[in-house]
């Protein structure tokens, strides 16, 4: 195929391309990544799910945050809320409702993106630290809501009980299938949803790219002013992201609480867990890149696994590590590794090329 | 009915009157050039007709249709597009994303749709060669470049361009002279404001002439440039 960048003469089209050879790679990689994954709940055993669990939620947080902060240049630091209104939904459709408890986790996604569009309408009013500060702030009026409410513990807060844990869908199937015992059975359920929700974030993020919509938020994010001056509605497409991305989180929300099965406010709108760590290992990993937070969340995972034992000390290093990466790595460790070897694994650049006609 | 039609309007910074009073018509198919000092308010005016800022009175019209308080990015559609004084280019997307993603959004293109167009345009302003190189990686005067190019890719009807050759050597500025003509001659709408009044003169039929915000001559260039007015406010500008 001949392909160059200047016309020659003759007749032939511009196109655009997109893949890389390493993408291709890529992306069979990953498939077979995920295979592997999805088949784990027949070789591991329950703690190494439970861990898994852990590493799945916080990438897909950490792919969500991103998406916000990295590539639309909304730096939110007020993501708990949906985390802890998502599992709060959960609790109340299941406790309150009787509704299966996966049916739960997409209602709250539901429910968290119509929570979004009023609290976008105060946030977006603010810009820059102001915006950050302002969805903090509205995290912490959520966390004071749901302290009120009775039926759900108040402040101290409330627990699942095993008729409705033990109740998710399909639990008999797995039970039988894979001759394991009902707490087993539950978390080998919880995995595989934590691995769809994962896998489906990371993808959707991608898809969100890959689109008309996905080229406008590079765009807005270099200059706002000469983004609206191509076209572009700068308001509806931040909108969008917040939304869709509120509505993410609030499934990776009620995911996280019905594996927790306990809820209590402090805890579900814990800026330190759900903002803070994302923010860590988004910078860590490489914001504006879709391989960064999965870099990231690895890293994340290793450091707490070995050092967490030591408390502060491990938080210190956190800091300390981000900070170092801040300043020598800007775009992180994943942005560092594809400069230098040229890596583009998703690829969402578009490329101009110059086709022959046949 | 002209293209653009501007009436009584007024932009006040404070104390500063950036727009006093203006009134214009562009009509469709016309070159028209805009000089005048340092702060006189050219920019201002385009940032006015762009929607980048609302005035405090009068109103704009596009086709007869009133513009004056639709955002930037409905004036865009509507066929408005402008090069900034100082390049605002999409620095982490490469030069053919930074048009591709005007066209998509300015026109309502297809990407594939747009490859097409965008190719030419990048052709036509000699930046082919940079087509995918980030735009952050641009000279001065590829950025120059890119401004032009990018408000191309939303096919405008009405092309607002903000000193465009400053900086340019004697031979690109022939270039661009050249390249504005041709678009003209395609039959896209041109207002140009420039320093460099011979690039300007070469390529427009009409020029007006602001000082402090306001429109104090108007009518064929040599005419404008040789008014005692003119040419007082013009020494030392232009050598
Ligand atoms: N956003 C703003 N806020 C306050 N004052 C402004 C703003 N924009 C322009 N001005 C003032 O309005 C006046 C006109 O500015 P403008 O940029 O339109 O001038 P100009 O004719 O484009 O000048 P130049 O040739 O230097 O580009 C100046 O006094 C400027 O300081
Ligand atoms: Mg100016």
């Amino acid at each position: 195929m001949a392909e160059q960048n200047k016309p020659l003469a003759g007749a032939g089209h511009y196109r655009i391309e997109t893949g890389t050879p390493v993408s291709l790679m890529a992306a069979v990689g990953t498939l077979i990544v995920v295979a592997l994954l999805a088949a784990l709940p027949l070789f591991a055993g329950r703690d190494l799910l439970e861990n898994m669990i852990f590493v799945l939620y916080m990438l897909a947080l950490a792919q969500c945050w991103n998406l916000l902060a990295g590539y639309t240049g909304l730096v939110s630091v007020g993501q708990q809320a949906f985390v802890g209104l998502g599992g709060y939904i959960l609790f109340a459709l299941t406790l309150i409702a009787g509704i299966d408890p996966l049916v739960a986790i997409i209602l709250a996604g539901a429910i968290s993106a119509l929570f979004a569009l009023p609290t976008a309408l105060i946030v977006f009013r603010l810009r820059g630290a102001y915006f950050a500060i302002g969805t903090w702030v509205v995290a912490e009026v959520y966390r004071l809501s749901f302290a009120q409410f009775r039926q759900l513990g108040g402040g101290t807060g409330t627990s699942l009980g095993p008729d409705i844990t033990n109740a998710v869908f399909a639990i008999d199937r797995v039970k039988s299938l894979l001759d394991v015992r009902t707490p087993a059975a539950r978390d080998i359920i919880s995995y595989w949803a934590a691995l769809a929700l994962a896998v489906g974030t990371t993808l959707l993020v991608y898809l969100i790219l890959r689109s008309r919509r996905g080229l406008a938020l590079g765009a807005i994010r270099d200059s706002e002013e000469a983004a609206a001056s191509v076209g572009i509605d700068n308001a509806r497409v931040k909108l969008a992201v917040y939304v869709i991305a509120a509505a993410v989180t609030g499934m990776i929300g009620a995911l996280i609480y019905l594996q927790k099965a306990r809820i209590s406010p402090d805890a579900a709108f814990s800026v330190l867990d759900w903002t803070a760590y994302v923010i860590f290992i988004v910078v860590i990993g490489g914001i504006g890149t879709i391989e960064g937070p999965i870099l990231g969340t690895l890293i994340f995972y290793l450091m707490q696994n070995y050092l967490a034992s030591y408390g502060a000390v491990y938080l210190i290093l956190l800091g300390v590590l981000a900070i170092l990466v801040m300043l020598f790595a800007p775009k992180g460790l994943w942005g560092y590794l594809s400069q230098s070897y040229g890596l583009e694994l998703l690829p969402i650049r578009r490329r101009l090329v110059w086709k022959k006609d046949q | 009915m002209p293209l653009l039609e501007i009436h009584g309007l007024r932009k006040y910074f404070g104390s500063v009157v950036a727009a006093d009073d203006i009134e214009l018509a562009v009509e469709s198919g016309e070159a028209l050039g805009i000089i005048g000092p340092n702060g006189a308010g050219k920019t201002t005016l385009f940032n006015l007709i762009a929607g980048r800022l609302f005035p405090d009175a009068g109103t704009i019209r596009l086709d007869g249709r009133d513009i004056t308080s639709a955002r930037p990015h409905e004036r865009c559609i509507a066929g408005i597009a402008r090069s900034y004084q100082i390049p605002q280019p999409f620095e982490t997307l490469t030069v053919f994303e930074n048009l591709l993603v005007a066209a998509v959004h300015g026109r309502h293109k297809t990407e594939a749709g747009a490859a097409q167009l965008c190719g030419q345009v990048l052709e036509r302003l000699g930046l082919l060669r940079r087509a995918n190189a980030l735009a952050g990686s641009l000279t001065l005067l590829e950025r120059k470049r890119l401004e032009l190019a990018r408000a191309l890719a939303t096919s405008p009807r009405l092309l607002l361009l903000d000193e465009i050759a400053g900086g340019l050597t004697e031979s690109e500025c022939t270039e661009l002279v050249g390249t504005i003509k041709e678009l003209h001659a395609s039959g896209v709408t041109i207002v140009w404001i420039e320093h460099i009044v011979h690039a300007l003169t070469a390529a427009v039929g009409r020029l007006i002439v602001l000082n402090f915000g306001r429109k104090i001559a108007e009518g064929k260039p040599a005419a404008v440039m040789g008014s005692p007015d003119v040419r007082q406010i013009y020494i030392g500008i232009e050598a």
